[in-house]
């Protein structure tokens, strides 16, 4: 077979993958194929192959997937390994930081302040926003339920018991986490794909020393305190409510105080702690851990946050078992 | 026991990394020494091993097997405070700088000097200071990496990795990404310092240019070996080199594309 190319006037690269198939196909068949008249320009680019290449065997196809028993096994033992990391982790972070704790000179107190200021007084607002409508809706969906029952003073129990408690901690540990602990992991695993996290190994510096430690003391310093000023801001959407069901605001403070005992309210605190150390130490863990581009910092920051998240709920669950047990 | 010229001693060394479960050999069981005081330089081609060994030689790698001395001491085999005695031995800049980017250049190269000597705050404004006047960037001491060039980050970088007066400072690609004036401002600043302060350097490369304006001896290693191809002053292996690899290098040939 003659092709006659002298009316091409234009070729690209997918013009020459056709004129390299017309010559493999021919070949393939047995015929020759020729290609004349192609202009010089495009004759030096055709050159540059051999049609044979189109022969080169497939790359070998992905092995087979395995079965679902197998797939579940290999994600145990994944989980498993991950879990034991994290335990080694957690571990030196304690250590650092009593050992720190024990030496207060050695502690980066600037970068603390830093990092306490960014998470505290930065963090109002959105705190502010969350616990007020979180009252409010607490409010409302339970008074309007007891009014049938003609019951409505003991919302005030509900909403003191359960945001004092509960939802005050877990909700201001929810919000650090996707703040807080994302942030952590963003900035550490920039860090991370830049190098400075070799940097600092190399000057003989330890990572969790200088970037870890500082995070999670500022964290358990301010979670408290966020979840205190989350726990009255809270009240108050719930009081505001409660006005409008003809529940005056002394009645409802005084419901509230013959209820809630200083046992519920140190209870809340003891978690809101405990949720701080991991939302901080999990953020800076999937900092540490992110390898690769920009890409690997936005699993790590997606990581982070759920990884706080499952493990404030799971916490929050042996709390709740605990204190039952302990009769708090 | 130290060499009585050599400061860093590569032993029988094998790095590789481990993929899909499989290990697979970068380098196999290669051997060099960095003279005290010489500018030495490691080439390859892409892909050839060249910052994989550097991390190895800094200790942020462990080798397959193998040693690897500095100034005497191994640092494969150190763990803990002799490790970290080990790494103040020496002073890193990498590819890209890494400097901190949460301090000012002057708090960057301050830092190594707080957290390892017992100067005060006076002294050590002043060791940083001077660090940086040595590297040109007197007039940039407050102002932060983003505010930096890029040649500008690396002669920080420098600096920083200088701090602590090592013996030894690694370079992992520092012509990357800079312009031809700025990069043979940068050979300059690296040959004057070798020169006047003594200090022995590693520079991890593949600029020519560079090589032979700064580097003393050379190594270079080769993908399809796994090993060190070549050993020698820069134009010794440009001009007497028998292999066609290493001449190709040299001469800036590429390969022939098969027909």
């Amino acid at each position: 077979m003659r092709v006659d190319a002298s009316g091409v006037t234009y070729c690209d690269g997918s013009g020459i993958a056709f004129l390299l198939d017309l010559l493999h196909e021919g070949s393939r068949q047995g015929s020759q194929v020729t290609i004349t008249n192609l202009a010089p320009r495009f004759a030096e680019l055709l050159g540059q192959f051999d049609h044979a290449c189109l022969d080169d065997a497939l790359p070998a196809p992905a092995a087979a997937r395995l079965g679902p028993v197998a797939e579940f096994g290999r994600a145990l033992l994944q989980l498993g390994g991950d879990l034991k990391y994290q335990g080694i982790y957690v571990r030196r972070v304690v250590l650092c930081l009593l050992y720190e704790l024990r030496r207060p000179s050695l502690v980066r107190w600037k970068e603390v302040l830093g990092v306490a200021q960014q998470m505290g007084v930065n963090g109002l607002p959105v705190v502010t926003l969350i616990a007020f409508l979180m009252g409010v809706v607490l409010a409302y969906q339970s008074a309007v339920p007891m009014r049938q029952f003609g019951a409505e003073i003991f919302v005030a129990n509900l909403i003191g018991l359960s945001l004092l408690r509960e939802l005050a901690p877990l909700m201001t540990a929810i919000v650090l986490a996707g703040r807080t602990g994302a942030a952590f992991a963003a900035e550490i695993g920039t860090m991370e794909v830049n190098e400075e996290i070799d940097a600092l190994i190399t000057m003989a510096l330890d990572p969790l020393r200088f970037l870890v430690v500082p995070r999670v003391i500022a964290t358990m310093l301010v979670t408290p305190l966020l979840t205190i000023y989350a726990g009255m801001v809270g009240l108050i959407g719930g009081g505001l409510v409660m006005l409008t069901f003809d529940i005056p605001l002394v009645t409802y403070y005084k419901q509230i105080i013959s209820v809630v005992s200083i046992g519920d309210f140190v209870g809340g605190l003891f978690k809101s702690v405990v949720f701080a150390f991991l939302v901080a130490t999990v953020g800076c863990l999937r900092g540490l851990q992110t390898q690769g581009g920009p890409r690997a910092v936005g699993q790590a920051t997606t990581r982070a946050v759920v990884s706080a998240i499952v493990l404030i709920v799971v916490f929050d669950g042996l709390f709740a078992v605990a204190f039952n047990l302990l009769r708090i | 026991m130290k060499s009585a010229d050599a400061i860093i001693e590569v032993e029988n060394l094998t790095v590789g990394y481990v993929r899909d479960g499989e290990e697979a050999v970068l380098l196999q069981d290669i051997s060099f020494k960095v003279l005290r005081g010489e500018v030495f330089a490691i080439l390859g081609g892409s892909g050839s091993g060249k910052s994989t060994l550097l991390k190895h030689m800094i200790g942020l790698l462990k080798p397959m097997a193998g040693r690897i001395a500095i100034d005497g001491d191994d640092i494969v085999a150190a763990r803990g405070v002799q490790r970290r005695e080990i790494m103040r031995k020496f002073g890193v800049m990498y590819q890209m700088g890494a400097l901190f980017g949460s301090m000012s250049t002057l708090e960057n190269v301050r830092l190594p000097l707080e957290e390892f000597t017992d100067f005060d705050d006076e002294a050590i404004d002043l060791i940083a200071r001077t660090k940086l006047y040595l590297v040109g960037l007197s007039d940039a001491v407050h102002r932060a990496p983003a505010e930096l060039s890029g040649g500008m980050q690396k002669r920080a970088a420098i600096a920083r990795a200088m701090a602590l007066d090592p013996a030894i400072v690694f370079l992992d690609e520092p012509s990357a990404g800079l312009d031809p004036i700025t990069s043979a401002e940068l050979d300059r600043l690296i040959v004057r310092l070798a020169r006047t302060l003594g200090i022995t350097f590693v520079v991890v490369t593949h600029e020519l240019p560079s090589i032979f304006a700064i580097a003393h001896r050379v190594i270079m290693l080769d993908q399809r070996t796994h090993g060190i191809i070549a050993t020698g002053a820069p134009a010794e292996l440009r001009d007497h080199n028998s292999d066609p690899w290493v001449h190709r290098f040299f001469n800036r040939e590429p390969e022939e594309v098969a027909p």
